[in-house]
């Protein structure tokens, strides 16, 4: 695939998508030191030129569409077109987010039921859809903590316990609520140190942040202990929901005793990714935490559905965004949900679990390591390279490259941090056993390159729009913006 | 099985390759006592024929009005193209771009996003994007107090022409840290804060003055003289501006002597709908020096192996995944979907077509504000230069009269009462190129009535 130049290097002096802007405007008119002096650089491009380049450039992406995404803890699975069509029916698109109640009673309808599919989904009291994405839902769910105990008069309840494997999201949350961290061992076999878990309790103890199944891709099997453990030393159970896809209708955070979830809906409830966003991290809370929810939710009332704010939650944490959320995002989930009902639910989890544990079988079956062999696989599991790292110098780099020659997308690479050369990998319910079985061929293949030529492994990728990028001098000479000496 | 591939067969290979008899089995790890039956309370199944029927109607019963709302988000007509490419599988369906050399589209789009997005503010750099314009605020007010070492107060000073979602925000996401945002009040005839408002604060440890170009109020503030009190006090600068303004307003890269600090602001008049309140986007920029201070995801463009051009995300080190608690934010996604529709909207526009928005905004407002204050009753609270939006007095309590505009399916504008009560009966409207002269009389002859039958009664 050739070169695609930046915009700014087709744009022309004069020319005009003309058919955008309005045609009979009036000029700008204000006093002399408000106005710009010179026009800001903006393309000038027609609109086939913008067509034409963005179609181009959309087609150096691997996507859902187009590719096995088997991307650990980030749930890549089929994005069903009809949420995305209905989500931006025109009703949906033009309500402008403060118009009155009553004139988006059909959104709030629709934001209502989601709000109670999700407590019920989640077996929580009450959600909350304001969250922009999971770490705002984080950041909720660790500021109602910190306000449950400010309310109860203990301000020194600051710690939030945070288990080594965690997202990185969990620590930089905990820090963001005025918190401070403490960080639990994981045992061998990949859950939490229990022993560890009493030393770390204490008066301090605001809480704890578990994903469940973890990001090592276990149940948390000593899960009633934790969650006794922590509400008898006073703290409270956060469940990050980055995992939830692996026990949608099994098994809900409310009865294993958590106080407060966020759900990916971006994941779990199948909204798009979008090249990195935008997400959704709706939080679900338990009785304690009820008051705290951020603000707005949309309640019911004799005449319709009306928000609710801070007026009849006066103990809300508040606001976390201009308006409320990515309500485009929520309309999604929602679609989703209802097309999959309560039975297409259950089976969200449990064809996701028979996926990931047949990957895990067909690849230990062909030689390549597990690391928790021991251990049933939640909707991922981890494959450690350490061994090919030593006997052929090959690391999981190399193959996450390699793996983009067979067209695959890469699963997550070293992290969780605590395995080395580790590749975490997700199936998601939504791929074939035929697509399954590609993979682990591309693994073999490459294991046998690695074997036989590791240098041709150091250099992958052969087949994409650029090969191996120099990170080294992005981050030191750094380039961030176009300029029209930079042109090579 | 909606979504799900898997034949009898296929389930009989793979239960048996993993050697267990069923699915069931899969989950033997699970506490049986916590294990649920199903999920009762759910609504069963429906086809998409029957989803999309109900999905279309319950956004007919949203579609009839009107709108005159803007105060933070802006209804700007979106060129066909914008939509429809970006919501290809490919940018649609496509994760964060890790994987570099898979993710080269989307990549190249952030980094054109960020060289508009300096452009139009006239700083050096920008982030990939945060959440929406609020956020973006509250993230520029941790980000000043990580940059400002010379100040110990944590203090920002907030004027009230601030938009109150967005001091709310601050509030809620910042405060934990100990961040003080105080109140610099407005002056009550121009609608704009005083300089002398600023001036009480000579000679304090002020962490940071936050300035909002054009102000809630769609009033213009002194930049200018603001940006240099707050420099000579040594405080830094924070900007949030509106992007379409900035087809015509001076960028805060040019406001006094040296410029804002760090610009930021709601993204969404660039090609994103009003859709509720979201997703939108809000862009952050500062200075080269300063991009090791910034929060979210950066691109950058490098070479690869073969000394071709390419483009990565960079400066990780600051990030949450790698950085942990100690990171420069939690923030882990950017808002790319929306970013690239932006960046279409942006290349279709030009910075003469936007400039062109920016003043069919101005007019039509200023059509507004004449048709409606020439009705017996309302009158313009401010006079002087405006952007999107004017506040208007009324004779009356504005709630009472919104919703009967509403039974006419016209959204007549946001109520001040709520956030400025000093303001008495005001209402801030706003009209955008999208407002034909034929709504705003239609506007001006609803409210003529209702004022008339009010005083009649």
């Amino acid at each position: 695939m050739t070169e695609e130049t930046s915009i700014f290097e087709k744009s022309s002096k004069g020319r005009r998508a003309t058919a955008q802007a309005p045609l009979d405007a009036q000029p700008f008119d204000a006093p002399d030191r408000f106005l710009r002096k010179k026009a800001p650089l903006l393309p000038e491009v027609t609109e086939l030129q913008t067509v034409r380049h963005f179609t181009r450039l959309s087609q150096k992406n691997f996507s859902i569409d187009t590719n096995f995404y088997p991307l650990g803890s980030c749930t890549m699975k089929y994005n069903p077109r009809a949420c995305n069509t209905l989500a931006m029916l025109p009703g949906f698109l033009g309500r402008h987010p403060l118009a009155p109640a009553s004139s988006g009673q059909g959104y709030m309808e629709t934001m209502f039921e989601l709000q109670e599919i999700l407590k019920s989904v989640t077996g929580m009291e009450g959600v909350s859809l304001t969250p922009m994405a999971g770490a705002q839902g984080e950041f909720a769910g660790v500021a109602m903590i910190r306000a449950y105990h400010l309310a109860r008069g203990e301000e020194h309840r600051n710690e939030i316990l945070v288990p080594d494997a965690a997202h990185g999201t969990n620590p930089a949350t905990a820090i963001m609520c005025g918190c401070k961290v403490v960080e639990l061992p994981t045992d061998a076999e990949g859950d939490v140190d229990i022993d560890a878990l009493k030393k770390a309790l204490g008066p301090n103890t605001a809480g704890i942040m578990l994903t469940n199944p973890s990001t090592l891709g276990v149940f948390e099997r000593h899960i009633a202990e934790i969650e006794k453990l922590v509400h008898d030393a006073g703290g409270l159970l956060y469940y990050d929901g980055a995992n939830l896809n692996a026990i949608l209708g099994k098994v809900r955070p409310g009865d294993m005793g958590f106080d407060v979830i966020h759900m990916n809906l971006h994941k779990t409830f199948s909204t798009p990714h979008g090249g990195g966003g935008p997400g959704s991290g709706a939080v679900g809370v338990g009785k304690r935490l009820l008051p705290f929810m951020p603000v707005p939710v949309v309640g019911k009332t004799d005449s319709g559905f009306d928000w609710l704010t801070e007026k009849e939650l006066p103990q809300s944490i508040g606001r976390l965004s201009g308006f409320m959320g990515n309500a485009g995002v929520l309309l999604r989930a929602y679609v989703y949900a209802r097309l999959l009902g309560r039975e297409g639910m259950q089976r969200v989890s449990e064809f996701a679990t028979l996926n990931a544990n047949y990957l895990m079988a067909r690849l230990k079956e062909e030689g390549f390591e597990i690391a928790f062999p021991t251990r049933r696989a939640s909707h991922e599991f981890i494959v450690t390279l350490k061994s090919e790292a030593k006997e052929y110098g090959t690391t999981a780099t190399d193959f996450a490259k390699g793996l983009l020659d067979h067209e695959c997308h890469s699963p997550t690479v070293y992290f969780p941090l605590l395995v080395p050369e580790c590749l975490l990998i997700e199936p998601t319910e939504t791929e074939s056993y035929e697509a399954l079985e590609r993979f682990i061929q591309a693994m073999v293949d490459l294991r046998r390159l690695a074997e036989t030529d590791p240098d041709r492994m150091h250099g992958a990728p052969y087949s994409t729009p650029v090969r191996r990028l120099d990170e080294l001098k992005a981050a030191k000479s750094l380039d961030l913006t176009w300029h029209s000496e930079a042109t090579a | 099985m909606p979504f799900i591939p898997h034949t009898a067969d296929d389930i009989a290979k793979m239960l048996e390759t993993i050697g267990v008899d069923s699915i069931d089995a899969l989950f033997d790890e699970i506490p049986q006592e916590l294990m649920i039956d199903g999920l009762p309370d759910v609504p069963a199944q429906a086809s998409e024929m029957a989803v999309t029927r109900l999905m279309h109607e319950r956004a007919a019963r949203d579609s009839h009005d009107v709108n005159f709302i803007g105060a933070g988000a802006y209804e700007h007509h979106i060129p066909a193209v914008v939509w429809e490419l970006t919501t290809r599988g490919e940018f649609y369906s496509a994760y964060t771009p890790y994987q570099a050399e898979a993710s080269q589209g989307t990549l190249q789009v952030i980094y054109e996003y960020q060289t508009m997005m300096a452009a139009l503010t006239g700083m050096e750099v920008s982030n990939a994007s945060l959440y929406d314009g609020a956020t973006a605020l509250a993230e520029s007010a941790l980000m000043a107090v990580r940059l400002n070492r010379k100040s110990k107060s944590k203090r920002l000073l907030v004027p009230s022409t601030v938009s109150p979602r967005y001091r709310d925000t601050c509030r809620s996401l910042a405060g934990s840290q100990e961040l003080k945002f105080e109140l610099v009040r407005f002056a009550d005839d121009s609608g704009v804060v005083s300089m002398d408002s600023f001036k009480a604060y000579d000679g304090e440890d002020i962490t940071a003055v936050v300035i909002q170009q054009p102000n809630f109020f769609g009033r213009m503030e002194e930049v200018h003289e603001i940006t240099n009190w707050a420099h000579a006090n040594g405080a830094l600068v924070i900007a949030v501006v509106n992007p379409t303004s900035l087809a015509v307003l001076c960028p805060p890269g040019e406001w006094g002597d040296k410029g804002a600090d760090i610009v930021c602001g709601e993204g969404q008049p660039l090609g994103v709908p009003l859709s509720s309140g979201g997703p939108y986007y809000g862009f952050m920029t500062c200075s080269k020096k300063n991009v090791r201070q910034m929060p979210g995801r950066i691109v950058g463009r490098t070479v690869d192996l073969d000394g071709r051009s390419g483009y990565t995300l960079t400066l990780q080190a600051r990030e949450q995944h790698i950085r942990r608690s100690r990171a420069t934010s939690n923030i882990c996604t950017n808002q790319g979907l929306v970013v690239t529709a932006s960046t279409m909207y942006m290349t279709l526009l030009g910075a003469e077509g936007l400039a062109r928005v920016a003043g069919a905004c101005q007019s039509q407002t200023g059509k507004l504000v004449n048709a409606l204050s020439a009705i017996d009753g309302v009158r313009p609270r401010f006079s002087g230069p405006q952007f999107h939006e004017a506040v208007l007095e009324l004779d009356r309590p504005v709630g009472p009269v919104l919703e009967q505009l509403a039974r006419r399916h016209i959204i007549g504008g946001f109520a001040l009462d709520g956030d400025y009560p000093e303001l008495g009966n005001a209402l801030l409207v706003c009209a955008t190129e999208t407002r034909t002269d034929e709504d705003i009389d239609s506007y001006a002859s609803a409210l003529r009535d209702i004022l008339a039958e009010a005083k009649v009664a």
